[in-house]
């Protein structure tokens, strides 16, 4: 960093200029060859360990086949090494580290989210067309009628299983991941391997031990996965089985030898015959915008589904609208020197701002409680209202309890705002025989929107995605019946697609992330439409 | 305050001393206002107050935290380490400094860079960051969750179930609001102060280590807290990227306390929310005026 000469014009700000005319190193500042201050050795060790973590990386990346990865990454490590060893880019040291989380993390998140919601991403298809031709051959494997029988050896390495077995006079290993291949150095004990080198050789005691492991184990004969694999049942004599699905790349079917039925891929990513029955797993297609439609076609979502929608808005625009009403009638009231302890008022009053949203859900979901909490055994003397299992009830407990959350931040923002309202703008209008109430409606309000108004749109934006106090105080519930993915009455919008992504059974990405960028549409409208309309207010 | 200061001399003016209204007129104007004080206090302690007395009742299940301060007893904080919380609270210690520092580190530079430089691309830089905030992190949890899912593969240390891997993702959120508070604070430091210290020598490095991140020292302490507290608030996204108990942050692994209320050890949650808010409540206490004098001053440059 100090090899940089800030005597050169372009660290005065202005703007650079074509290399041509570029002082070069010696005359216009001190060369980098002579210039290793303490900061220069700081900078290259740093550098050295990213560099070292990134070439690591791209090895490791290029190893498990993840091209986009090691693609980042060597261009990554190239910026990087530019941006701190050359004389040039000198905003770019400051920018760049912050602008590569922001990169990865932000606007390669968003856009990928944007691209599996074209996708049929999820459980069932969660992979490439190979490795669900693989993972259907595999499931589908029975033992091979007649075929030779193998005395097993179980051995183990680190905790990993093994299956050793002698073939052709050589001993060969094989595990869940590494196909049979021949060790050499091993000794056969008959048709039997006896020793292994680097293995050790499992007794009757340890292997009734893994007893599960053992059985569920499936040592793959060789890599395709058509020519089966080796399972044992009793930990003694191993089998080869094969699978009675057979996968035709020329036609792109399936069939199934033991009942002749043959499999279609389809355009959905699945394997299908003709009466319509589909293999699993699936793998990922793009399917366009039928997880945006899906929202508003499928008669069992569609109806939950609206519902949430009216309700994510009713609730944001109320959750604003009662904090807002609150906070600034409390702001009204405690803007008056007269009070004594007003600063006390203020300290308690912020508390359930303080204290963190999270807890305060979890602390009123107790409270809440219908046969045991504290507002229906000791406030209301063992009455039993269903706070949070009744639909409408439950709405209400979500909007107090975001109430009781909320309004001390308004609050705070109004007293703010009222005191930055210029004295003698109020004088004046007293002046000319304003009441206070038309002092309030016709000044103090319309001046408090200015700086306010902004604020109330960020607070509709944040509780429109407010997923914490949902799933924490109600869960979302109580559920709606019979639809395919667990969502109810209090549910918003981000709680479905939390939902729809990781808690309905059968884990749906392309479906949920359709519905972030259906929320995310919304809230950038609503936004710019109400940044819009304040900014009217200010020239007020 | 103005106003205030402008209405005080007004009513000692009418003849009417303000601090020594008494009777039916006090009660008018000013005796009703501690009223709903004191209403509007009430409930907002009560809830606090109910967690305070239910992490005080031993073994305390909900039913037996209705009753307020019936007993004292601190085993509930004693035995928290069981369930592990100070782990977790140790996880959300080192998850939110670290974040905190690099959230600083990373934003102030960027400050730096757009207060002091000219450059190409600056105002497509800092459009572009607008933007990118339209997009809040949350609403891409299932991408990030993904995201880690691959990254995972080359780098464990990044990936799901690892503290780094949270980290990361909390850092991607460091450019974005900060930049541009501390940005408009950068541009209150004169140039001159630059300019002479660049006279006398000194490199770019030098004067931002030593003379621009001194001379902000307040905004950096702001914008450090407040990171410190809005990922130590997280709840999503910790919740996806961290799945193993032992990993979890304060955050997730209360909500796993207690998230089914009737089995909940109720009075073992109460005491983790006590010890998890006291710090928050503290800092929030101490940012107070800060934290409002950033929101209104800027929503008004908008």
């Amino acid at each position: 960093m100090s090899h940089q000469q800030t005597i050169t014009p372009e660290d005065e700000g202005t703007p650079p200029r074509p290399p041509g005319e570029r002082p070069r190193n010696g005359t216009g500042g001190v060369s980098h060859a002579r210039d290793f201050g303490r900061g220069f050795w700081v900078k290259l060790v740093l550098v050295a360990l990213i560099d070292a973590g990134a070439v690591y990386g791209i090895l490791s990346a290029v190893s498990v086949s993840q091209w986009a990865i090691a693609g980042f990454l060597v261009l990554a490590l190239v910026l990087v090494n530019w941006a701190y060893f050359s004389k040039r880019a000198l905003p770019a040291k400051y920018l760049l580290p912050g602008l590569v989380f922001l990169f990865v993390y932000v606007i390669f998140s968003a856009c990928y989210t944007a691209f599996i919601a074209f996708t049929n991403y999820g459980d069932g298809h969660n992979s490439t067309k190979s490795d669900a031709v693989q993972a259907i051959l595999i499931q589908n494997e029975q033992r091979v009628e007649g075929s030779a029988a193998y005395p097993l050896t179980i051995v183990s390495q680190g905790g990993t299983l093994g299956f050793a077995v002698v073939q052709d006079g050589t001993v060969e290993v094989g595990t869940q991941d590494d196909p049979l291949a021949p060790v050499t150095g091993a000794t056969a004990d008959g048709d039997k391997a006896a020793t292994v080198p680097g293995w050790d050789v499992l007794g009757f005691a340890q292997i009734a031990q893994e007893q599960d492991a053992v059985v569920n184990l499936r040592v793959p004969v060789s890599d395709d996965a058509a020519d089966g694999s080796l399972r044992t049942s009793d930990g003694l004599t191993a089998y080869v089985y094969q699978s009675t699905m057979t996968y035709d790349p020329a036609t792109d079917t399936m069939t199934d030898s033991a009942t002749g039925t043959v499999y279609t891929a389809d355009d959905h990513g699945n394997f299908r015959s003709a009466d319509g029955t589909a293999l699993t797993p699936g793998w990922r297609v793009t399917v366009g915008f039928e997880n945006f439609t899906r929202a508003f076609t499928d008669s069992r979502i569609s109806g939950p589904f609206l519902q949430i929608l009216v309700w994510t808005f009713a609730f944001a625009f109320l959750s604003v609208l009662t904090t807002f009403a609150l906070g600034l009638f409390l702001a009204v009231v405690f803007n008056d020197p007269r009070i004594r302890g007003r600063k006390v008022y203020r300290a308690l009053l912020i508390l359930p701002y303080a204290f963190p949203g999270f807890l305060a859900a979890l602390v009123w979901k107790g409270m809440l409680n219908v046969d045991f909490g504290f507002v229906n055994q000791t406030l209301l003397h063992g009455a039993s209202i269903p706070w949070l299992t009744d639909p409408w009830l439950a709405k209400l407990s979500v909007l107090m309890v975001n109430l009781w959350l909320g309004f001390p931040y308004m609050f705070l923002v109004c007293t703010g705002a009222l005191q930055s309202i210029p004295g003698d703008v109020l004088e004046s209008a007293k002046m000319d025989g304003a009441s206070p109430v038309r002092v309030q409606r016709s000044i103090v309000f319309p001046l408090l929107m200015v700086s306010v108004a902004p604020l109330l749109v960020s607070s509709f934006a944040f509780n429109f995605n407010n997923f914490s106090l949902i799933y924490m105080l109600t869960g979302g519930g109580p559920d709606f019946q019979g639809t395919p993915i667990i969502v109810g009455h209090t549910d918003i919008l981000i709680s479905m697609v939390y939902s729809v992504a990781f808690e309905s059974g059968v884990k749906q990405y392309g479906f949920a992330s359709a519905l972030s960028i259906l929320i995310f549409v919304i809230v950038g409208v609503i936004s710019w439409w109400g940044f819009r309309r304040t900014r009217r207010l200010e020239e007020l | 305050m103005s106003y205030t200061e402008v209405r005080a001399p007004k009513a000692t003016a009418t003849n009417v001393n303000a601090d020594h209204v008494r009777g039916l007129r006090w009660w008018k104007e000013i005796g009703w206002r501690h009223v709903v004080g004191v209403v509007m206090i009430i409930i907002c302690v009560v809830p606090l107050l109910y967690v305070l007395s239910a992490s005080l009742v031993p073994g305390g299940t909900l039913t037996g935290s209705n009753q307020l301060f019936r007993s004292f007893d601190l085993s509930n904080y004693t035995n928290l380490g069981d369930r592990g919380f100070w782990s977790w609270a140790r996880n959300s210690l080192i998850v939110c400094t670290v974040t905190a520092i690099g959230t600083v580190l990373m934003g102030a530079a960027a400050a730096y860079a757009f207060s002091r430089f000219r450059f190409r691309g600056r105002r497509g830089t800092l459009t572009g960051l607008l933007l990118a905030q339209m997009f809040p992190q949350t609403l891409a949890f299932v991408a990030i969750f993904l995201l880690l899912l691959t990254i995972g593969e080359v780098f464990p240390a990044l990936g799901l179930n690892s503290l780094l891997g949270l980290i990361c993702v909390y850092l991607g959120g460091a450019l974005g609001v900060n930049t541009f508070l501390m940005y408009g604070f950068f541009n209150t430091v004169p140039r001159e102060l630059d300019e002479a210290a660049k006279i006398d020598g000194a490199t770019h490095a030098q004067i931002f280590w030593t003379i621009i991140l001194r001379l902000v020292t307040p905004i950096l302490a702001v914008v450090g807290l407040l990171s410190f507290v809005s990922s130590f608030g997280d709840f999503l996204i910790a919740k996806v990227v961290i799945q193993r108990p032992e990993q979890y942050t304060v955050a997730v692994g209360l909500y796993s306390l207690a998230a089914d209320e009737r089995t909940a050890p109720w009075g073992l949650f109460a005491a983790g929310a006590v010890v998890a808010a006291i710090p928050v409540i503290l800092l929030f206490m101490f940012l107070q005026r800060y934290i409002v004098g950033g929101l209104t001053s800027g929503s008004v440059k908008g």
